[in-house]
């Protein structure tokens, strides 16, 4: 990969009161790529997403490191700075669409708002781009989507609003917070399909979190797998996941199912293995 | 395809039905509205001037009892002013303060609740160690003072609730306002490009909004009570102006001869505390799982 990636993250800590959340993450978005974020719930995945998005909860801070956008050091902008970063240079796919539409307003409002205030349209143009988004996203009848209420919606609908949304201002950058785990098994891989179509035809680089490294295997160009908030295994997925490197890879995927490997076969991973990992990451300490 | 319709799921809709199906909503909100509408045409419904006296038609009882004068549905006080016209107008004060106090109380309440919750750091700091150091203050005795202080009259009365009740909004509203923050949509407007105050007013607030009324109903029934207290010793409106509370005070000299006299402000005062506070009871149950969802 001879191009400057579009995300490069260093030596990443954050901390949340005395509690590391990240242990010294480091990973990197290329230009046109997917890069696969694995890891159990609790690893931390989340924190590095909102980390980058400057969107970390109440409390949480980075502590050390670097995370440079298209060569941008992030850490240390003002929140102003980082915010106007949203929307037009990267943006989220959220994880639960029942909850990131406000349940007040309804559809038209939450993309027109988007297309005002970062693509600086006005209302007519604005609707007339919305419309043309819904439908890029395979939504029938986006005049009338337009008027719902969020809760008039269903999961999957909901979801390609936000796609719809994220992909309103062209980033360079999307971060994909488990963005199917919120639904059911086939509108997940519908979502999945939608998602890397419009990846292509955008050329936008995506963090794709997920704790299913059959989705990884799917839709990933790299992956970097998290545990405890530190990385255990990364790379181009066909490496990591053909010839894992990692005890706890090789275990992720003989606990994940696959078509040649019926469910009865497969093992969960061990709970001293993963006991031994997070003992091993709060000894490490920050510094150099 | 089923993701691709749309699910008709109760809408705008569902609140109604939520509403309408509860009893306290309904018998509550009822016996306000009925209220509401005595204040509203007052002068019109009132059969007599509520300050006029008939000094010979003195303590007379109601229709219902021996010895009633007709036209006196429920009798004269011991100045033989029409105890019906002077509770009519009597609702119209109290509901008045009910309306207004309540309504600056959440204002205050709800603008300072909103900033504590919303900005954190200092701004919480400070309002937050204002709402511990306010509600150390015995309410009752920090009326009395307030009004003391500003004269007696209505506006006092209004100021004096406004003044110590708005922490009852600001605490609520701030810890609800703490949940709102964290949840997803917030994340997304911020995404999508808004402001702060845009967030807090356009995204936060119309989430509260419901739990705002909950608060104000309550408030309400507070600020009548408050009300009829300060007339009854003296300090709310003007003494030619009837209220519950004085008339309560003026029935408490001749209770052994005519009981109704202080009976009667005593029921309408009982009767529109249960009802606002059976309304707000209603509308919180209605509007929480809707709050929820
Ligand atoms: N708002 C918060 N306050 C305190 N701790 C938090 C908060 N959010 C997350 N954490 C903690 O930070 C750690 C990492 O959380 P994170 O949400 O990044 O996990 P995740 O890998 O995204 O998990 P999941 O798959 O469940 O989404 C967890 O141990 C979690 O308990
Ligand atoms: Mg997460």
């Amino acid at each position: 990969m001879s191009l400057d990636p579009v995300l490069a993250v260093e030596d990443l800590w954050v901390e949340l009161g005395p509690l590391d959340l990240l242990r010294g993450v480091s990973l990197s978005v290329a230009a046109g790529q997917v890069a696969g974020l694995v890891g159990e719930s609790g690893a931390g995945k989340s924190m590095i997403g909102r980390s980058i998005l400057g969107l970390l909860p109440t409390g949480a801070r980075v502590s050390q490191g670097s995370i440079r956008f298209r060569g941008r050091e992030l850490v240390g902008l003002p929140i102003r700075a980082h915010r106007d970063l949203l929307g037009r240079g990267m943006t989220l796919i959220p994880q639960d669409p029942m909850t990131s539409l406000n349940p007040v307003h309804r559809i038209g409002r939450h993309m027109l708002d988007v297309l005002r205030l970062r693509m600086g349209l006005d209302r007519t143009t604005a609707r007339t781009r919305a419309l043309a988004l819904l439908d890029e996203v395979h939504i029938r009848d986006p005049e009338a989507v337009l008027m719902r209420y969020p809760h008039e919606l269903s999961g999957g609908m909901r979801q390609r609003v936000l796609i719809a949304m994220a992909f309103a201002c062209e980033p360079a950058l999307i971060v994909a917070d488990e963005p199917t785990t919120a639904l059911d098994v086939t509108v997940q891989r519908q979502i999945l399909r939608l998602i890397k179509e419009l990846q292509v035809h955008h050329g936008t680089a995506i963090l794709f979190v997920t704790h299913d490294l059959g989705v990884v295997a799917k839709i990933c160009d790299t992956v970097t797998v998290l545990h405890s908030g530190r990385v255990l295994e990364q790379g181009p997925v066909a490496d990591a996941l053909g010839a894992p490197q990692h005890a706890y890879t090789q275990a992720l995927l003989a606990a994940t199912p696959r078509y040649d490997r019926p469910a009865d076969t497969l093992h969960p991973v061990p709970a001293p293995l993963t006991e031994a990992l997070r003992v091993e990451a709060t000894a490490l300490r920050r510094g150099g | 395809m089923a993701e691709l319709g749309i699910d008709r799921l109760p809408g705008r809709q569902g609140v109604w039905v939520a509403l309408c199906g509860n009893a306290r909503v309904w018998g509550g909100g009822g016996v306000v509205g009925l209220f509401a509408l005595i204040a509203l045409f007052a002068p019109v419904l009132a059969p007599q001037d509520p300050l006029w006296q008939d000094l010979m038609l003195y303590q007379m009882p109601p229709a219902w009892l021996p010895g009633s004068e007709p036209g006196y549905w429920l009798g004269t006080d011991s100045l033989g002013r029409d105890l019906l016209s002077r509770l009519i107008h009597g609702t119209q004060v109290a509901l008045i303060v009910a309306v207004v106090a309540a309504g600056a109380a959440g204002a205050l309440g709800v603008l300072l609740g909103l900033m504590a919750g919303y900005f954190g750091g200092w701004v919480d700091a400070l309002i937050s160690r204002l709402i511990d150091v306010w509600v150390a203050f015995p309410p009752v005795l920090l009326s009395i003072v307030l009004v003391a202080v500003l004269g007696a009259g209505l506006h006092s009365v209004i100021i004096a609730i406004a003044v110590i009740d708005w922490t009852r909004f600001a605490r609520v509203v701030r810890a609800e306002v703490l949940v709102q923050k964290e949840q997803d949509y917030v994340a997304s407007a911020v995404t999508i490009g808004l402001g702060r105050w845009r967030i807090l007013f356009g995204e936060v607030l119309p989430n509260v909004a419901p739990l705002v009324l909950v608060l104000f109903t309550m408030e309400m029934a507070i600020a009548v009570i408050v009300e009829t207290i300060l007339s009854f010793v003296g300090l709310s409106v003007a003494s030619d102006r009837p209220t519950w509370g004085g008339m309560i005070a003026e029935g408490r000299q001749v209770i052994y001869e005519a009981p109704w006299m202080m009976l009667m402000p005593i029921g309408c005062l009982i009767a529109l505390v249960l009802a606002l506070n059976a309304l707000g009871d209603g509308l919180k149950t209605a509007l929480d799982p809707v709050l929820r969802r």
